[in-house]
């Protein structure tokens, strides 16, 4: 494993750059994560329409370039889809960091898939998958509205 | 002294990580090991196991003997006074609970004061929090200076006629300050004020000398010291051992007991129920001999001149800032880089086999004091060197690279 497949172009770019780091006007849905190992921090707003789509997602927080980029690209891709749509997408790229070896959704087009696969380096480095997870768990949690702040500790 | 004969007698730098000499920069959280000590663990197992002081047959007395030799050698370690002084716990984490629990179930009171500081490990933070819950005394923090310093006035001003006891850190994780304790205890004794001192990173840097730095209590961690996990010591005053109540019943603590009375045993017994890590314990007494040969003088020096070169190389690397400019410095480097978070920096690090340590280091106040979420820490042991410190900035350098930065 070469450390440049952990840090590829785009995951520094959308490290750097993060899109939709900001708060949404009027959301309506939004949950808190935490990861107590590092003190990273993401606060996800989600704004859903009458149709349960996704109107406006976004993300306040800090963190270290796979939580920042896997933030962006996360917004990025969830915006336009439904409610259901965005689970379902959720549970099949936690299952691609932990084991899959692909994207196996219909709801992603290949090219979200080609995206999102930027983030599959961080496979081989068991201590940093939180650091990728955290945003994504937290947007479900927003979904559900647990009121439950996620705690990466608590997580499998 | 030649400290790559040094590094020869730890049997980890053998090892490749990613096919990379290990550069291990991770000493504040845990030491490595010399062979003698992993030897003496499984000679001891292999040859020698029995428990201790309960027995009479040859095992059990010679593991008796051995278990109360490291005791004797700690005494002379750090100048306690009497051998009893020394009380053998699973960790530094242990000691600090132990005098909390001990000391507040004795003399403190709602509204009572504990004086820590700003610099603190949560272990040295947390065991008084509890007593803040359960007995309503209040916990004051003594001010962290821009150096990363706690200075004897800053101690000095958070003193009330409330206070009861201060907890300091002799030499903080994460700014490397080394605080002034002979001059805090006097101050505190001179108030009739008790201190306990956080040892885990002066134990294994400083010299010790309990009689002359004359605190209450000293808590040492014995795996940052070149010793085995699972074991700890705290030194405490004879007269507050025998003055305080036991900490955990069980056997080996007590000396009678009936269905409607107990007597507690003598010191160290009061202190050390159940069954103690007995093979640490004895495996410890190489790591003080691994020391007492190094001498305690050519550890302080050697030290000194690495953390002076790491200082002048780190200073010198554009884009770096070192977290605090103690005028005292022990033996941690802690650093950011703009642009790059510290678990990035880590994980690159790690891929040319340098181990340093990323995140708060245990210490959420001081970060948060400082403004910062986490912040990237090389810290270091008797077997680096300058090379290693050479192969930091380098490794830093490619993260910069990698990111980016000029």
């Amino acid at each position: 494993m070469n450390i440049k497949e952990l840090y590829q172009e785009i995951i520094l770019e959308h490290g750097k750059n993060p899109r939709n780091l900001r708060k949404t006007d009027n959301f309506n849905k939004d949950a808190k994560g935490y990861n107590p190992l590092c003190g990273d921090k993401v606060h996800i707003y989600l704004k859903l329409n009458e149709k349960k789509k996704v109107e406006d997602v976004s993300f306040e927080g800090s963190g270290c370039a796979i939580s920042m980029a896997s933030a962006s690209i996360m917004t990025d891709l969830v915006k336009g889809k439904e409610e259901n749509e965005v689970k379902e997408i959720v549970s099949d790229f936690l299952g691609m960091i932990k084991e899959n070896p692909e994207l196996r959704s219909k709801n992603l087009k290949e090219d979200e898939k080609t995206k999102l696969m930027c983030l599959s380096g961080v496979k081989q480095y068991p201590m940093r998958v939180k650091c990728a997870t955290l945003s994504w768990h937290t947007l479900v949690s927003a979904i559900d509205n647990t009121q439950e702040e996620i705690n990466t500790e608590r997580l499998d | 002294m030649n400290i790559l004969n040094i590094k020869k007698e730890f049997p980890i730098f053998n090892k490749k990580v990613h096919n990379n000499d290990l550069v291990y920069l991770d000493s504040a959280n845990s030491s490595q090991k010399p062979k003698s000590v992993i030897d003496r663990v499984n000679e001891f197992y292999s040859k020698e196991f029995s428990n201790i002081g309960r027995s009479v047959h040859y095992l059990a007395v010679a593991a008796t003997n051995l278990y109360e030799n490291t005791r004797s050698s700690m005494q002379k370690y750090i100048n306690a006074k009497d051998k009893n002084e020394i009380v053998f716990t699973k960790g530094a984490t242990e000691a600090i609970n132990l005098v909390a629990n001990t000391f507040g179930q004795k003399f403190l009171k709602e509204g009572d004061e504990i004086l820590i500081t700003e610099l603190e490990h949560h272990s040295n933070y947390v065991p008084w929090h509890f007593l803040r819950k359960s007995k309503g005394i209040k916990i004051e923090f003594a001010e962290v200076n821009d150096d990363g310093e706690v200075t004897i006035e800053s101690i000095n001003k958070k003193i009330t006629s409330k206070t009861k006891l201060i907890a300091i850190t002799h030499l903080s994780n994460v700014t490397g300050a080394i605080l002034p304790i002979k001059e805090i205890t006097e101050l505190a004794h001179s108030k009739n004020i008790a201190v306990l001192v956080d040892g885990c990173q002066g134990a294994p840097h400083l010299k010790l000398d309990m009689q002359d730095l004359d605190c209450d209590f000293y808590a040492i961690s014995c795996h940052k010291m070149y010793g085995p996990t699972g074991l700890g010591v705290l030194y405490a005053k004879k007269k507050w051992l025998e003055e305080l109540p036991p900490y955990q019943g069980g056997g080996g603590m007590i000396k009678e007991v009936k269905k409607d009375e107990i007597s507690y045993g003598d010191l160290p017994n009061k202190y050390e129920a159940g069954t103690m890590a007995t093979a640490q314990v004895i495996a410890f007494d190489q790591s003080i001999k691994f020391l007492e040969k190094i001498g305690i003088n050519n550890v302080i020096q050697h030290e000194k001149e690495l953390i002076n070169y790491g200082q002048e190389i780190l200073k010198k690397n554009n884009s770096v800032k070192l977290i605090g400019n103690p005028k005292k410095r022990g033996a941690v480097l802690s650093f950011s880089i703009e642009g790059i978070h510290p678990h990035d920096i880590a994980t690159i690090l790690d891929e040319d086999g340098v181990a340093i340590r990323a995140g708060h280091h245990c210490c959420q106040i001081l970060h948060e004091k400082l403004g910062i979420t986490a912040t990237a820490r090389a810290s270091l042991g008797i077997y680096n060197t300058k090379e290693d410190l050479d192969q930091l900035n380098s490794s830093i350098n490619k993260c910069k690279k990698i990111f980016n930065l000029k």
